[in-house]
């Protein structure tokens, strides 16, 4: 309880501070004549946690790809740590340097040892000397716990393994922001709490992070705000408690009664 | 119940990890387990083993015991043994190489032949040394000046040509786009202005650059024409030139190919459609008829250039479609974790995105390359004197009339080893990428 409620006077402070690392704002999206995401709204403040649930389809995975425009919104603004995205192809890839994103299946560079997998950005986006980029490749591995495994390929990795790298990975471009896509549904359960203890690790760290994700024990754990999505829309969002404890919402009852009933 | 045994059950003790099994039965036990295991294994075994060696009971006294090396005629062999002629291989042997190079300049190609391994090392091997790799870019110059003679200013004015082509793609976008140029635009104006800039050196300014370096330095070997070029010299010219060009051009039609900009997109799928539908012979008539009626008269371009040029096209269309299979096969994650880092277009091309697709492609890409060799025997066709083309003369000469087999049969074995080499490389090279499965 008490980490809890510390968390959110933690949030009233950063919300007090003013000081955004993403700002969106009345932003849609279409696929085709499918409106994806619909008059989305959302300010995240540096140094926040953002969990994001919510039904298959209801386009998690969309909005958070449209923070790093590996998906173009249609209409509405997103604004990155002030860097407002639009199709100038100097702004994105700066924005993407300073957005570090963990997909669903890891997408590890199979022809690199991992070693090269986390210098790979630092070395050709951000012009690193080769000594620096892996010296801080190695100590972001050992952060992971997976120093030793800094010469092997992807490809002789677990999926537990390959998902931290993934991390590690990102967390070498030095990036403000973090978003991850279901980091642990491709994952056995055993696997799914050595990646969870990461990125719990990271939280601790004061990263901003904007996570989809099931794990409701997550969650409730480092999240300062729950987002609720549905049909494309932002459908509820509250402080962790309150989410959990007392949803507002029909369809959100419904999403936790079924996600928490096994 | 008594006596029925419970499911459940517990491991008592950990059970200790030990040696595996060493191969038992050494050659024996291998025959067995890989020869004869069973029935019909065993009956297609001795079949086969029946089959090579009838073959070889043909071939070896016939090639080996019965064969006649010194002779200066068919009947001079029949005289001595009746196995193959191999005399007449003898006796044409620097013809079939060489075509009708003049006699003491022969070392020119044996050097740009023996260099060619050293400019090919680093592309092969990754353990040869870098910088081996300045020597391979300028290869295709030495070589050219080497057998073809003349001054040195005139290659290397061609590849001024080229370094001015590339400068413009690498220099200009970044100076139009500060003009307030669309990027895809800028970049098209870019090759554009290139691609001009080069043509507009080769066709106005290169004669007067040759002249004016030879005049303050004269490096000159003595000219040879094309004409004279013959032989497993001309189909190494030309499978070579086609395959170092093939790539490349393969890669950036592939690339192109999927671009975003329509005009690019275009460019490239006309170009591989249209060279794709057509046979290589159409090219080949093209280069050596058509061609001279689109150049400006009085321009001197040679006919084997022409050729290289036609069947370097020929196969960087089918290397297009091969490396547009291994991009395609790339799963899409690999491309958006490049562009989630910030990788810009060229940058997640070239490290990411073709470093794998060119993976995939092996097997189709040196699928290419073999049946581009075996093509450079179609110049025969427009005249040119390749090994098959030189067999026409032989044959007809009086002394050898009649000799088949030992001829095709030498030009044949000419391609195996080149072909065979290719495919062992593509295996080598495949194994050495495995790094883990996915
Ligand atoms: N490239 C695309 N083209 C067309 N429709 C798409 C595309 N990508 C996603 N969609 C559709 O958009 C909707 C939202 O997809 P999205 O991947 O954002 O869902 P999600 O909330 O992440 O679901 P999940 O929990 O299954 O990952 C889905 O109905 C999907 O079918
Ligand atoms: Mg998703």
């Amino acid at each position: 309880m008490t980490a809890a409620t510390e968390r959110d006077e933690e949030r009233r402070a950063m919300t007090a501070s003013g000081e955004v690392a993403i700002e969106i704002a009345g932003m849609n999206k279409w696929f085709g004549d499918f409106h994806v995401l619909r008059d989305i709204n959302l300010t995240v403040y540096r140094g926040e946690r953002i969990v994001v649930c919510g039904p298959s389809g209801s386009g998690k995975s969309t909005l958070i790809r449209c923070i790093n425009a590996l998906e173009n919104h249609q209409a509405g603004r997103i604004v990155v740590e002030g860097t407002e995205l639009s199709s100038d192809i100097k702004n994105i890839d700066r924005i993407r340097s300073e957005v570090g994103m963990c997909f669903q299946h890891f997408n590890l560079f199979p022809h690199l040892s991992v070693i090269e997998n986390c210098t790979l950005a630092p070395i050709w986006v951000r012009r690193e000397p080769k000594k620096e980029a892996e010296d801080r490749a190695r100590y972001f591995l050992e952060r992971v716990k997976i120093g030793d495994q800094a010469l092997k390929y992807p490809g002789q990795l677990s999926g537990g393994q390959q998902q931290r790298v993934a991390i590690a990975r990102s967390l070498c471009m030095q990036p403000r922001i973090m978003l991850f896509d279901e980091p642990t549904s491709a994952l056995d359960p055993e696997m799914i709490k050595e990646v969870l203890d990461v990125m719990v690790d990271l939280a601790e760290s004061g990263m901003t992070m904007l996570v989809v994700s099931h794990e409701m024990g997550f969650a409730r754990q480092v999240a300062h705000r729950i987002i609720f999505m549905d049909e494309g829309q932002i459908v509820e969002q509250n402080e962790p408690e309150a989410f959990f404890n007392n949803p507002q919402s029909e369809r959100t009852k419904l999403f936790l009664s079924q996600i928490l009933s096994h | 119940m008594a006596g029925e045994k419970s499911v459940a059950f517990v491991a008592e003790q950990q059970i200790p990890p030990s040696p595996p099994p060493v191969r038992t039965g050494g050659a024996l036990g291998w025959a067995r387990d890989n020869l004869f295991s069973g029935v019909f294994n065993s009956v297609a075994t001795l079949l086969s083993l029946a089959f090579v060696a009838y073959i070889l009971a043909m071939v070896v006294p016939w090639l080996f015991i019965d064969s006649v090396w010194n002779a200066s005629s068919l009947q001079g062999c029949r005289e001595v043994d009746d196995g193959a002629c191999l005399a007449v291989i003898n006796e044409r042997f620097l013809q079939f190489v060489f075509g009708f190079y003049p006699e003491e300049l022969r070392w020119r190609p044996i050097l740009a032949f023996v260099l060619l391994f050293v400019a090919i090392w680093p592309a092969l091997f990754s353990s040869a040394p870098r910088k081996l790799l300045i020597f391979s870019a300028l290869y295709p110059l030495l070589a050219y000046w080497l057998i073809w003679g003349g001054s040195l200013w005139g290659p290397v004015g061609a590849v001024v040509g080229i370094a001015i082509g590339w400068a413009c793609i690498r220099f200009l976008p970044p100076l139009l786009a500060r003009g307030r140029l669309d990027e895809g635009l800028a970049f098209l104006a870019a090759v554009g202005a290139g691609i001009l800039g080069a043509a507009l050196w080769w066709l106005f300014c290169v004669i007067a650059f040759e002249e004016a370096l030879s005049t303050v330095l004269a490096i000159s070997l003595e000219p040879v024409e094309s004409a004279r070029l013959g032989g497993f010299l001309l189909s190494t010219i030309i499978g070579v030139s086609g395959i170092a060009g093939s790539l490349p051009i393969g890669i950036v039609l592939a690339l192109g190919r999927q671009s975003n900009l329509i005009l690019i997109k275009g460019v490239c799928v006309g170009f591989i459609e249209f060279i794709r539908g057509v046979p290589l012979i159409t090219l080949l008539f093209v280069a050596w008829l058509l061609l001279s009626y689109f150049l400006p008269p009085g321009t001197e371009f040679d006919l084997i250039l022409r050729v290289v040029i036609m069947v370097t096209a020929f196969a960087s269309a089918y290397m297009a479609e091969v490396i547009r299979g291994g991009l395609a096969g790339l799963p899409r994650g690999q491309y958006e974790a490049a562009d989630s880092l910030g990788l810009d277009y060229w940058k997640s091309m070239r490290l990411i995105v073709l470093p794998q697709a060119l993976k995939i492609s092996i097997p189709g890409i040196v699928n290419t390359f073999i049946g581009l060799f075996k093509d450079t025997t179609l110049v025969i066709i427009i005249g040119l004197l390749d090994p098959v083309g030189l067999l026409q003369p032989i044959r007809a000469d009086q002394n050898w009339n009649g000799i088949v087999w030992e001829l095709y049969g030498f030009i044949a074995l000419f391609f195996f080893i080149f072909c065979f080499a290719m495919s062992r490389y593509s295996m080598y090279l495949e194994r050495n990428l495995d790094v883990g499965h996915r």
